[in-house]
Parts: C-alpha cells; sequence; structure tokens
C-alpha cells in the first residue's frame, strides 16, 4: 500500500512553526518513515508544479502555517486544498494571523512607504519600491502581489483543523503526528471537523502552577520592573499576563520561567476575540471606582492594542477605519 | 442627503431602560437612530459586543447604567465604567474615534434625560459622518473579487 | 424592722423606727405646712414653717420641726396647738421681711392669717431652703452648689461665684425650686416659641407619645441625672412594681427574615429657612404637627388653643403648601395638608370663637366625602383665601393692638393683596422623605427616587413591592399619603409578605449565571465580581462556580470571563451578537 502523503507548507511565516516541527527530534524518522513526504518548500526542494500535477485529493495530509498575505499565499492554500484530504491550520500565523497579522494596524502603503523610503536605516536617495511586475533583460519578472489585510487561513480556505501555538510545542506536535498514525494505520474515526489538536479546551490557568488568588489591580509593570515571586500569580504581581484568555496545551512554560503569557496559543474556545476578552477581565479586576483614576491606572498598560491582540488581530472583529 | 447613523444601545434594564421606558410612556419625542439592546445590568456589556457592533455596520455605541450608588446589583456599573474604559483605548489605537463610543447613567426616573441624550448622540454621530470600518471580507470569492479590485 | 406607736393630734400611728413626725403626719393624712422638705432627701428643717408641739403626755412640751423630729414610743404630737401656730406665725413673718412678693409665701400667709408682716417686705425671691443644695448634692450628685457667705449676705451660690465646672444642666434644682428664684433659660436669647410643643418633652423620662407601642415610658440616659453622675434614682423608689432596671442595655438582634416591609415614614419639613414666615422667630408661628399636639386633650394645653401667652387667639391663619409645591424646597405635592387644614379650621372654630383663615393655592378634596367636608367648613365661616401666603410680619405700631402677627398674601379671586391681622400662623408644611432613607434604600437594594420616596416596582401595578425580591413598601415612606390609603398599602403588603411566605416553594428568576467546568481554569478573575457573594472556588476541582439560588443574573462575571466559561442565562453572548447582526444587517 502507498504512504500516506504529507505536505508541509509555509505562507507569511517566520519558519518556527517547520523547526518546531524538526524539534520533535528522533520522532521525524518516523514521519518519513511513515509518510511520503510529497511537499516541504523549507526543508527540501519542492516546486509548485509538483503540486499543480497531483491529483484532487491525493495529499492525505497537509500541515499549513503561515498567514496569507498575498497573491502567492493565497493561490497555494487554494491548491494545496483542492488537492487535500486532510488541511491543518498549523500554528498561530495560520490559525490567527499571529506576528504578521500585526500589519492590519496599519496598511500596505504604509508598510512600503516605511521600508523602502523612510526606515532609519536606510541608505538615502534609493527609493525604489518593488513592483508586481519588472521587466528584466531576460523578460519579465513577477512578484506576487502583497495583500493589504493579513488574513487567516480559515478566513480564505475551508480547513479542517486546528492545531494552534507560536509555534505549536514540539510535544503536541508529536502527539498530534501518534494520533495521525494511529487513525491511519488502525482505522480510527477522524475527530469532528473544526477540532483543535495539540491543545486542551481550557486556558493557560489550567497548567500554571502558581497560587491564585483574588485580583485587585492599582498599576501595571512590565516584566523588567520587578523580580518576580515564583510561586505567585503573575496578574496579582502586577503584569499583564494573558494566560487567562488564552488556550493551553503549551504547559505554561513561560510562566513559570517568570515572563507573563503573550497569548500565543490563540483564542480559548468559547471566545470570538481574544482581545476584547482580556481587556474586560483586566478592566473588570481594576481596584478603582473613580474615573480619573481608573484612566491613570490605565495609562500604565504600555501599548494595549499589541498587549491584547499581539497574536490574533486578524481574527478579532477589529477592523481598519476607511480612509 | 443628511446619513442617517446607525447606534446600537446597551441599555440595563432596571435603570436606562426604564427610563427610556419612562420616555416612551410620557410621549417624548427623540431620534429613532438608536437601536435598544436590553441587557440585565450595564455591567453584562462585553467590550467584544461594542467591537461587534462597529465590525457589523454601527456608527456609533451607546451604553447607558444607573447612576453609581443605585446599580440594582450594587457595583455592575462600576465593572462597566472601567471596562467602557479600556475599550476606547483600544478604538483609539484602531483610529476609531473613542467619542463615538459614549457611556451614560440614565436613572427609571429620567426620561427626559434619556431623550436629551438620544438626541445629543445621534446628531453628534450624524455631524461624525458615517463609521465606514472597512469589512475584511473573507468568503473567498469576495477575497478574489476584492483582490482583484483594490490589491486587498 | 422595730416600730414605734405614737400619736399625731390624738390619731395612733404604727411608724418604723427610723421615720420622722412628718411622715406619720403624711401617713395618717394631716397636713403640716413644709416649705423646705423633698421626700427623697434628708430633712434640712431650714424654713422652720412645719414646727409642732411635741409631748411626752407626762407634761413636758418642746416645739420641734417635723421633718426631722425622730419619733419614738409615746410621742404626742400636736400640729395646730396655738403655740405651735404662732411659732410658724413669726417664723413665715420673719421669712416674709426678707421674700414677700413670693405667691407660695403671701398663700401661706393667708393661711396663718397674717394680714402685714410686722417686720416689713423684703423682695428677695430665694428663701434660703437649701433645696436646691441639698438636690444637687444628696440626689443629683454634681455638688455643684452651697450656701455661700454667712448672715445676711447668705445666699446660693456656684463655687467662687463662677460658672461652674460641675454642673450638669440637668435642672433639678430649677424644679425643686419652690419660689421660681432658679431659672432654666436660653443662653442664645432665641425666643422658644411654644417651647413644650416645639421641643416636647426635655424631661429625662418620658413617654414618646400617647400612643407609643409598648406604652411605656424610657429613659435618655443622656438627660438622665443617673446616667451623668451615678446618683439620684428617685424613679426607681417612686416606682412600686420596681420596673426600673438602669444597668439595661441597647441590644443589638439579628433576625434571619424572608421578608422586609418599609413602613419608615417621613420628617416633616423644618420652615425655618423660610425665614419670610417667621418660624421660630416670631411667636405664635407653629407648624401643623404642633398644632396637633397642642390640640390634643393629653397635650401641654390640654386640649385648649392658647397662644405662648396663654391667651386665646382671636384670629388664625392656616397656610397651605409650606415646602410643598414649591420649586425653592420641594416641587410635589404633600396630599394631606389641604385636609387637615380644613379640620384645623373646623376644630378651631369648635374650641373658640376665633376667625380662620385658609390660605391656599388649589384645593386638593380628593378622597370620599372630602369635597363635602371642604364645602361643610366654607358653611362654617372659615375664610379661604385663594393665594399662597407671600410673608409674616409682626404687627407695627401704627395698627396698634389689632393683631400680633400680619399675613400678608395676594388674594387672586378679588384680585387684591391683603393684609389680614392674626394672632396665630399655622404652617402646614411639607411631608418630606427621612434623612436616612437613601442610606436605608442602599441596605436594603431598593431604589430610592430624587425626593427620597422609595420607587416601588410599577408606579401603576405594583405599589407595594419592590424590584428587589422580599422587600415590601408601606405607607408614606413610599410616597405622601394619608391614613386611608396608608392602611390599604400595609394591608397590602402584609398579604404580599404571606404569599411569599406561605410558598412551600419560591420560583426562581431563569436568568442566572451558569459556569462551565470544562472550561473554567480557575483563574479567579470572577471570584470578587459578585456583590452577592454567589461565586466560589471549588478547591478540591480547582473551578469556580456559581451559586444559583444568590444569583441575581445580573451578567457582570460573565463579561469578566476571559475563558469565556460563565454563560448568562437568557442573556448568552450568541443571543446577543445575533441581536447586533439583527439590527445592522
Amino acid at each position: 500500500m502507498a504512504k500516506p502523503k504529507l505536505a508541509i507548507y509555509w505562507a507569511a511565516s517566520c519558519g518556527g512553526c517547520d523547526i518546531a516541527i524538526l524539534d520533535i527530534e528522533e520522532k521525524i524518522l518516523e514521519v518519513a518513515d511513515f509518510f511520503d513526504l510529497v511537499f516541504w518548500p523549507c526543508a527540501m526542494d519542492f516546486k509548485y508544479d509538483d503540486i499543480r500535477k497531483m491529483e484532487g485529493k491525493s495529499i492525505t495530509l497537509t500541515l499549513f502555517n503561515g498567514a496569507i498575505r498575498s497573491d502567492e499565499n493565497y493561490e497555494i492554500a487554494k491548491l494545496l486544498r483542492e488537492k487535500s484530504v486532510v488541511l491543518c491550520a498549523f500554528g498561530s500565523c495560520a490559525s490567527e494571523g499571529c506576528i504578521p497579522g500585526l500589519a492590519n494596524f496599519t496598511d500596505k502603503q504604509s508598510i512600503m512607504d516605511y521600508v523602502y523610503k523612510t526606515s532609519p536605516s536606510l541608505e538615502p536617495g534609493n527609493g525604489v519600491v518593488p513592483q508586481t511586475n519588472v521587466k528584466v533583460p531576460e523578460g519579465t519578472l513577477h512578484i506576487p502581489n502583497l495583500w493589504n489585510t493579513v488574513r487567516t487561513l480559515p478566513q480564505v480556505v475551508d480547513v479542517d483543523y486546528i492545531i494552534p501555538g507560536c509555534p505549536p510545542q514540539s510535544n503536541q506536535i508529536a502527539a498530534v503526528v501518534d494520533a495521525v498514525v494511529d487513525i491511519l494505520k488502525n482505522g480510527k474515526p477522524l475527530p469532528p471537523k473544526g477540532t483543535v489538536l495539540g491543545a486542551s479546551d481550557k486556558c493557560c490557568c489550567d497548567e500554571c502552577k502558581r497560587q491564585r488568588n483574588v485580583k485587585k489591580i492599582k498599576k501595571f509593570i512590565r516584566p523588567f520592573e520587578i523580580v518576580t515571586d515564583p510561586e505567585v500569580c503573575l496578574m496579582e504581581q502586577g503584569m499583564i499576563c494573558l494566560g487567562p484568555a488564552t488556550r493551553s496545551g503549551c504547559g505554561a512554560k513561560c510562566v513559570a520561567a517568570g515572563v507573563p503569557c503573550r497569548g500565543c496559543y490563540g483564542l480559548p474556545s468559547n471566545i470570538r476575540d481574544q482581545g476584547a476578552s482580556m481587556a474586560s477581565a483586566l478592566a473588570s479586576v481594576i481596584d478603582s471606582i473613580d474615573e480619573a483614576e481608573v484612566e491613570r491606572i490605565l495609562d500604565t498598560v504600555a501599548d494595549p492594542l499589541g498587549t491584547f491582540y499581539r497574536f490574533s488581530l486578524p481574527a478579532s472583529m477589529l477592523r481598519r477605519v476607511q480612509q | 442627503m443628511s446619513f442617517e447613523p446607525r447606534i446600537v444601545g446597551f441599555l440595563c434594564n432596571w435603570c436606562s431602560y426604564t427610563g427610556a421606558d419612562l420616555a416612551g410612556t410620557a410621549r417624548m419625542k427623540y431620534a429613532p437612530n438608536v437601536m435598544t439592546v436590553r441587557v440585565m445590568c450595564s455591567g453584562r456589556v462585553d467590550p467584544a459586543f461594542v467591537l461587534d457592533s462597529f465590525r457589523a455596520g454601527a456608527d456609533g455605541v451607546l451604553v447607558c447604567g444607573c447612576h453609581f450608588g443605585d446599580c440594582h446589583y450594587v457595583e455592575g456599573n462600576h465593572k462597566c465604567m472601567r471596562r467602557i474604559a479600556i475599550t476606547k483605548r483600544i478604538l483609539k489605537g484602531m483610529g476609531i474615534p473613542p467619542e463615538r463610543l459614549r457611556l451614560e447613567w440614565v436613572s427609571a426616573s429620567e426620561g427626559a434625560r434619556f431623550q436629551e441624550v438620544v438626541d445629543s448622540f445621534t446628531e453628534q454621530i450624524r455631524a461624525m459622518g458615517p463609521m465606514r470600518l472597512k469589512e475584511w471580507a473573507f468568503v473567498p470569492e469576495q477575497v478574489e473579487a476584492a483582490t482583484a479590485a483594490h490589491g486587498e | 424592722m422595730t416600730t414605734i406607736k405614737m400619736k399625731i393630734d390624738g390619731r395612733q400611728v404604727e411608724l418604723e423606727k427610723e421615720l420622722f413626725v412628718l411622715d406619720g403626719a403624711r401617713a395618717l393624712g394631716i397636713h403640716i405646712p413644709t416649705l423646705c422638705h423633698y421626700p427623697y432627701m434628708a430633712p434640712y428643717a431650714a424654713c422652720r414653717i412645719c414646727v409642732v408641739e411635741a409631748r411626752d403626755g407626762k407634761g413636758w412640751s418642746k416645739i420641734v420641726t417635723a421633718c426631722n423630729y425622730p419619733v419614738w414610743d409615746g410621742l404626742e404630737i400636736h400640729t395646730s396647738t396655738p403655740q405651735a401656730m404662732n411659732t410658724r406665725r413669726v417664723n413665715l413673718e420673719m421669712l416674709m421681711s426678707r421674700c414677700a412678693p413670693i405667691p407660695l409665701l403671701q398663700r401661706l400667709a393667708e393661711e396663718f392669717g397674717i394680714d402685714k408682716p410686722r417686720w416689713g417686705t423684703g423682695k428677695d425671691t430665694c428663701i434660703l431652703c437649701g433645696l436646691c443644695v441639698r438636690v444637687c448634692d444628696e440626689v443629683v450628685g454634681a455638688h455643684a452648689l452651697a450656701f455661700g457667705d454667712r448672715g445676711i449676705y447668705r445666699s446660693v451660690a456656684t463655687a467662687f461665684w463662677e460658672t461652674s465646672d460641675d454642673c450638669i444642666l440637668c435642672g433639678a434644682c430649677a424644679s425643686v425650686c419652690p419660689t421660681g428664684h432658679i431659672k432654666m433659660e436660653e443662653i442664645h436669647g432665641r425666643s422658644i416659641v411654644h417651647s413644650e410643643i416645639s421641643l416636647g418633652s426635655n424631661s429625662a423620662i418620658s413617654l414618646s407619645f400617647r400612643q407609643a407601642v409598648p406604652n411605656v415610658p424610657f429613659i435618655d440616659p443622656q438627660k438622665c441625672i443617673h446616667f451623668n453622675t451615678g446618683e439620684c434614682k428617685v424613679c426607681s423608689k417612686v416606682c412600686p412594681k420596681e420596673c426600673i432596671h438602669y444597668d439595661d442595655q441597647d441590644q443589638f438582634e439579628e433576625y434571619e427574615v424572608g421578608a422586609v416591609v418599609m413602613a419608615t415614614g417621613f420628617d416633616s419639613f423644618d420652615p425655618t429657612p423660610m425665614k419670610q414666615y417667621g418660624y421660630g422667630k416670631y411667636p405664635n408661628v407653629i407648624t401643623a404637627e404642633e398644632f396637633e399636639v397642642m390640640n390634643n386633650a393629653s397635650g401641654p394645653t390640654g386640649g385648649k388653643i392658647l397662644l405662648q401667652n396663654g391667651e386665646e387667639p382671636r384670629a388664625i391663619a392656616i397656610l397651605h403648601c409650606i415646602g410643598s409645591r414649591d420649586q425653592n424646597y420641594h416641587k410635589y405635592c404633600s396630599r394631606v395638608c389641604c385636609m387637615y387644614a380644613f379640620k384645623f379650621s373646623h376644630l378651631v372654630k369648635e374650641k373658640t370663637s376665633a376667625e380662620v383663615y385658609q390660605l391656599y393655592i388649589d384645593v386638593r378634596s380628593f378622597g370620599k366625602g372630602y369635597e363635602e367636608f371642604y364645602l361643610r367648613i366654607l358653611d362654617e365661616n372659615v375664610n379661604v383665601i385663594r393665594g399662597k401666603a407671600a410673608e409674616v410680619v409682626l404687627s407695627g405700631f401704627r395698627r396698634g393692638e389689632e393683631g400680633h402677627l400680619l399675613v400678608m398674601c395676594e388674594d387672586t379671586l378679588i384680585g387684591k393683596f391683603r393684609e389680614i391681622p392674626v394672632d396665630m400662623v399655622i404652617l402646614c408644611t411639607a411631608l418630606e422623605a427621612r434623612k436616612d432613607a437613601k442610606e436605608m434604600a442602599r441596605k436594603l437594594n431598593i431604589s430610592v427616587g430624587a425626593d427620597g420616596w422609595f420607587i416601588e416596582a410599577h408606579p401603576k401595578l405594583a405599589p407595594v413591592s419592590t424590584t428587589t425580591e422580599g422587600v415590601f413598601l408601606a405607607g408614606v415612606c413610599q410616597g405622601p399619603k394619608d391614613i386611608p390609603d396608608t392602611v390599604a398599602q400595609g394591608g397590602a403588603a402584609a398579604s404580599q409578605v404571606l404569599e411569599l411566605l406561605c410558598q412551600g416553594e419560591i420560583m426562581m428568576d431563569a436568568a442566572y449565571a451558569v459556569i462551565d467546568e470544562a472550561l473554567c481554569s480557575g483563574c479567579k478573575m470572577c471570584n470578587d465580581m459578585c456583590p452577592y457573594t454567589a461565586i466560589a472556588f471549588d478547591d478540591a476541582k480547582k473551578v469556580s462556580a456559581v451559586n444559583s439560588a444568590l444569583c441575581k443574573g445580573c451578567g457582570t462575571c460573565v463579561a469578566a470571563c476571559p475563558a469565556g466559561a460563565i454563560m448568562a442565562r437568557h442573556f448568552t453572548d450568541e443571543q446577543i451578537y445575533a441581536q447586533i447582526e439583527g439590527m445592522l444587517s
């Protein structure tokens, strides 16, 4: 019997998800052994045409990481959707938008202007901006068009499963691999479509070992401002920890190391907007009923939008204002 | 032609909703632009509701609750005040004028005040113009169309 | 207790050995005049008026003072022998040479048959009986008074004749002084108008009012001498049933109840800030409540309608709407005043021959038989003037003695300004909410309106219940109303309480919050949110849980939960998002 085919693609991503897959260490040999790896541009030499030539639904499993922000991302997403039985949004970029999604605070023009014209590290006077079509002696070069709006994978194609995390923790990846192998080998039923794999339905607090109590905040601090007490909840120590509004599965490693959770494992299962949810919870525990004092306390939140929407902006309810 | 603002109003059941009722039974005339969602307490109002209202096309959002000290559930309005404060900062960060979100305290006997709040807020939003949030097309066909048209 | 047998005026009496002649006389009902005797103090024998002749039946006799002569077996006392009478007369004449004008002494002089005191008539009012000194010393225990100086300069004084630091202002000295030489006076020179009805009883023991339940007097520890100095206790000596316990303490008792009826009533508007009416400044300007007290048969005047100087008024003006229907004070109508104002005019017409003027804005005679009563008082020749009184002034000299007060008003029915001379002005003051109404409302978590009246669940359909389950309203605390309406409301509230308490099970509101254990990660952000302490943390399961019996369904915790683990039944997020979508589509 032919080996099941596996594709791993990276769209607008940092490459961390691919490294995380490699971080399953010896298990990668198991993967190579069990699957027929047909497409992994990050690791080996594959061409898009290889995919185009495949029959529909011939790839058993595609792990797609990276956000969709260019014509190329979109084209390949559609392609892989067409050719795959199961398409997984792998990692935070594909699931919620992640760091590339922060581009939605601004717009494409502003980004291009900054990167190619006004950034302080540019050589002055250059001002060359990439174009989608450029004539060169050998012919015309095409560069994919960059989108104004970063989108998540489920927002552009039909996705079967989500594996959250920035990156998904290697032990979770290993568990997912085991589960997939189990299903394929032993004919177990697939989980319901839309299931989140490699994570639980609870929040980070479920995995966090710190002592928790009722919160009453008078001031927010940045993590570098204090030496943290290893036993006590970081929120009670004044830091903004998105653990309560973040799906668990990561093992709460950041928190154990004294760094407040940034929310990379994405939305909890019953929430529509991670940022609004955290903001509401935070506002609820501010210890003041005087409007002026509340404003002063909120002033101590250094970057509200960036803090609350660091990983989930494209998936959130926030929209850009039309110019 | 001047545009008709579409305003979503979250009114707490015991004070502001009753105050609005009073305005109605007293036959007070006020602008019809506020579409009300009744909640039991202004403390029920989640910032996500406000953000979703703007996303769905509201030009303004009005949140009304009981005056401090009068909340039927003792302190729900305290939490509401803080949540609206943080929501305004989020709106501001996205370039949405925070004045499009208004928080007012209206008591059960203040029918006239409700009338005044609705009228003044409607006029304010009318002067500010429509919200015009860009709806990011998510349906694949819409994505195709948007990309082709605007490079979205 | 050993007793002795003695005779007074030939009558036998058996007494305890420690007593005095005067006690025996009192026991037999024989009158012996005294000036310096007080039943709860040791006798002083300063006035020498109680002298009697003591005989032993064997020929010995002596003039003794009855108040402090100890009785002995076989003593024979004769109270009106010529010698005893003469001694009394001389003593009184000597006393009158110092203090003639005192009515008390003049009555005694008449009794003893003194025409003209032989040694002149002095003008002093202190008879040096020492009652004040002794009461302050023995009963009150403040020791603030004593006799100072000697001989003809002897007088009652405080230490060094300076304002005493020891005086506790109990007024006992003024109350035992037989001549009125010691008076209790306001030091600020403000006239106290109808002091007994304005200030009420200032006695340390008083009955709140005639219809108080329970109908027993109470001791005000602030005014009671015993609580100030540890002495006195005269009341317990007098009480035949030994009901007086000075060590009773206020006890705070806690009751767990299923329903509360708020029937906290009202306060009367104080018209002092309305300077134009002269309340507190002019004599005989009184409030309606004070008039009720005066009119009551058990009041300070025995039910007679009298001016401050004790005379009957020739004309009374009743001013409606003092503090009510007034932009500056209370905009609302107090509802009861028109009718009681007519009642007053009817009583005044019944009890006196005074003219009565009613100065009103509108006549509000809304109830059963009310309009008929109004027509009746019109028939009784009550003058009704449509025009709120503008000012009350003291009658000037140029008008002579027409009336003590002038009421200025505009009579809008005849279109003229009027100055009405009257002797007494009754102000129909507004009913106000109690000063602590807002505080009480907060304690019971009910709403209170801008005017301070508690807010009912529905102004038409639920006048006795509040929006808080189990708390009901009755009476004026919900809004001004008269007795029939109050009684009806009280009955309604009681029946609703019974309805609540008689149910075997209570229907609870279905809208409450529920925490999904599968989603809760125990972050405890919600634990402090609930004002009803409905959220508790389960240490075993490491999740929070809502007690649905305590939860009132406000939804504050729902919005707070960062994991979306709390659902508000009937006000779910999905329902609200659906409303938003529907409105804006």
